[in-house]
């Protein structure tokens, strides 16, 4: 193959990487100090990214000496990674203006970080694998700290460093047994080794392997009992960056994880669902338990992210493709309701100082009654009710559940979203029944009530559109297993 | 005479690897040594890479470990900048202090 048509190929990571270094001399050239112009291009950038994923071939195509795959699992997961880089970004505008971190390298870290996430879940061997994941780390590690003139951002920055690189290495660590055992990094080529090997049990080695990577792809999607860094990170970050850590990013490695499971350890089905299982029903409990004492809305919002990355998991613990397919159509959902309550949390500004606390949003209904009903439906739709979005989600993973004969898990699930609910609720019922506190600062900016109104119309609607959703999920997880 | 072989080198590796995890979470001083306990799996890591290379007389496993050690020095170099960032705001990298976040 020619390397004209391996770049055509990766075209949409190509041109991602070009822009962002463009706009990072531009940035460094221009006059301003101002980074609204380097954010606008930036946006532009992505939007044109989607276009080309959107526009390019269905069809599963290899580049670079097979270490990068499209097909259309990875368009399907680039779109909502795309989608969900561009509405983070937009959030990010009046946050960054208000607080002087109005800087050109913010969006420009954002896009290095999206072409890390779109090269993670295009990749096809455990070299671009781990490439990938590191491009999207280092820079999400800085953004984090990015507004290095607080104490608590620089801690949520060092924090994740710390914790992020730990996790690399025990994800290295497994790929480097893998490899050993199964004599290549390629993954068709290890599905290919195990399938011939399915009669005899393997070696250790390899089942301590595929444990290893299980555990670092746990801790990006921040999964128990590797969790613990999500809270902190997520409190202490500036809200824009938040918002961003909890969507893109956990989508790219949940799709990430799904792939590395189903495509070179697919054979392997037996050793690592119970793992799967475990880290599911964890996740699960400690997401629904641990959020119920929390006055802090962004740690809130944490360990509602980690109970949401446990009912995913259930999908892919299903190891089915209907399963992947719930954990597609959960991923569409969770990238508009979480980008909406966080659009909500944006606008919580009370006397120019951005307030966090849960009580602070006490008799919202009376003050701001359309951005209590915007919060009121992603609340009642991450609690499950129907006929809201996050209902579809939790409906489809537990039918994949039920159907890959994991009925435990859809049960536990299912309770433990009951107690998830008793603080969705308890927001809810301090923005429509109790005594009204001072009202948030007006207007909240242009931007985020737009997506205010958008995420919630489609968080209120989404039975509307379920069917093509659902179709272009089933597409894309047919992939999974065309190899 | 002692032969060393694949096993030795894949002991050294996991010898390795462990003390840099407990080098991460043991360590109560100071956050210089947690990034030097980051980049000792990090080289476990690739002493297994290259003995696993050698052993299945396969080039990959080098190429792997050539990009392990790209990466590993510009994570010390991000590391090291936050780290800065971090002391000129708290004054201090003891890792008893880095607590303003609890809960």
């Amino acid at each position: 193959m020619t390397i004209g048509a391996d770049i055509g190929t990766a075209l949409p990571e190509v041109f991602i990487a070009v822009l962002a270094m463009v706009l990072l001399l531009v940035g460094a050239y221009q006059r301003t100090e101002s980074g609204r112009f380097i954010a606008w291009m930036s946006i532009l950038t992505i939007v044109l990214a989607g276009l080309l994923v959107v526009v390019s071939s269905d069809e599963r195509a290899v580049a670079f000496n097979d270490l990068f795959v499209v097909d259309g699992y990875t368009d399907f997961a680039k779109v909502l990674i795309l989608v969900g880089a561009a509405l983070a970004l937009l959030l990010s505008f009046t946050y960054n203006v208000n607080e002087r971190i109005d800087r050109f390298e913010y969006p420009v870290l954002i896009l290095f970080a999206v072409l890390g996430m779109m090269m993670m879940v295009s990749a096809n061997d455990l070299i671009s694998l781990y490439l990938g994941i590191e491009l999207q780390s280092l820079a999400l590690y800085i953004i984090a700290a990015f507004r290095r003139d607080t104490v608590r951002s620089s801690e949520a920055g060092l924090k994740y460093f710390v914790l992020g690189a730990l996790s690399s290495g025990i994800l290295l660590y497994g790929m480097s047994l893998v490899y050993g055992f199964a004599g290549t990094t390629n993954f068709d080529q290890l599905s290919q080794v195990f399938a011939a090997d399915a009669a005899e049990a393997p070696a250790v080695g390899l089942i301590v392997g595929i444990v290893f990577i299980a555990a670092g792809l746990a801790f990006k999607v921040s999964a128990v009992p590797f969790h613990m860094w999500t809270p902190d990170v997520y409190e202490g970050a500036p809200t824009p960056v938040t918002a961003f850590f909890a969507v893109a990013p956990k989508i790219a490695a949940m799709v990430l994880f799904v792939r590395v499971m189903f495509g070179p350890f697919g054979e392997l089905l037996d050793q690592w669902q119970q793992i799967i299982v475990f880290i599911s029903l964890a996740s699960m409990i400690l997401g629904a338990f641990a959020a119920i004492n929390q006055n802090n809305i962004k740690r809130l919002m944490a360990y509602s992210s980690i109970g949401n990355m446990g009912y995913a998991l259930v999908g892919l613990a299903a190891g089915t493709d209907f399963g992947a397919q719930a954990v597609l159509l959960y991923l569409t959902i969770y990238l508009f309701m979480n980008t909406g309550a966080f659009a909500c949390i944006l606008a919580m500004r009370r006397d120019g100082r951005m307030v966090e606390g849960i009580d602070e949003l006490a008799g919202l209904s009376k003050t701001n009654p359309r951005m209590a009903l915007a919060l009121g439906i992603f609340m009642f739709s991450m609690a499950g009710i129907p006929p809201l979005a996050g209902f579809f989600g939790k409906l489809y993973v537990f039918w994949a559940a039920i159907e890959a004969g994991l009925p435990v898990l859809a049960v536990i699930g299912l309770l433990t979203s009951v107690v998830a609910a008793f603080y969705y609720l308890r927001i809810v019922k301090l923005m429509y029944f109790d005594e009204p506190t001072d009202r948030f600062d007006r207007p909240v900016g242009g931007e985020i009530s737009a997506i205010l109104v958008g995420t919630s119309v489609v968080t209120f609607f989404f039975f509307v559109g379920l069917a093509p959703v659902l179709n272009s999920a089933e597409r894309a997880a047919a992939f999974l297993f065309a190899v | 005479m002692l032969q060393i072989g694949l096993s030795h080198y894949l002991s050294v590796a996991a010898i390795l690897f462990t003390i840099g995890i407990f080098g991460i979470f043991l360590n109560r001083k100071n956050v210089i040594v947690i990034l030097m306990s980051i980049e000792l799996m990090l080289l476990a890591v690739n002493i297994n890479l290259v003995a696993f290379s050698v052993h299945l007389q396969d080039l990959v496993g080098q190429v792997f470990a050539m990009f392990v050690l790209t990466v590993a020095a510009a994570e010390a170099a991000v590391g090291l900048a936050i780290l800065v960032v971090y002391f000129r705001n708290r004054g201090s990298i003891e890792v008893e202090d880095i607590n303003m976040m609890k809960g």
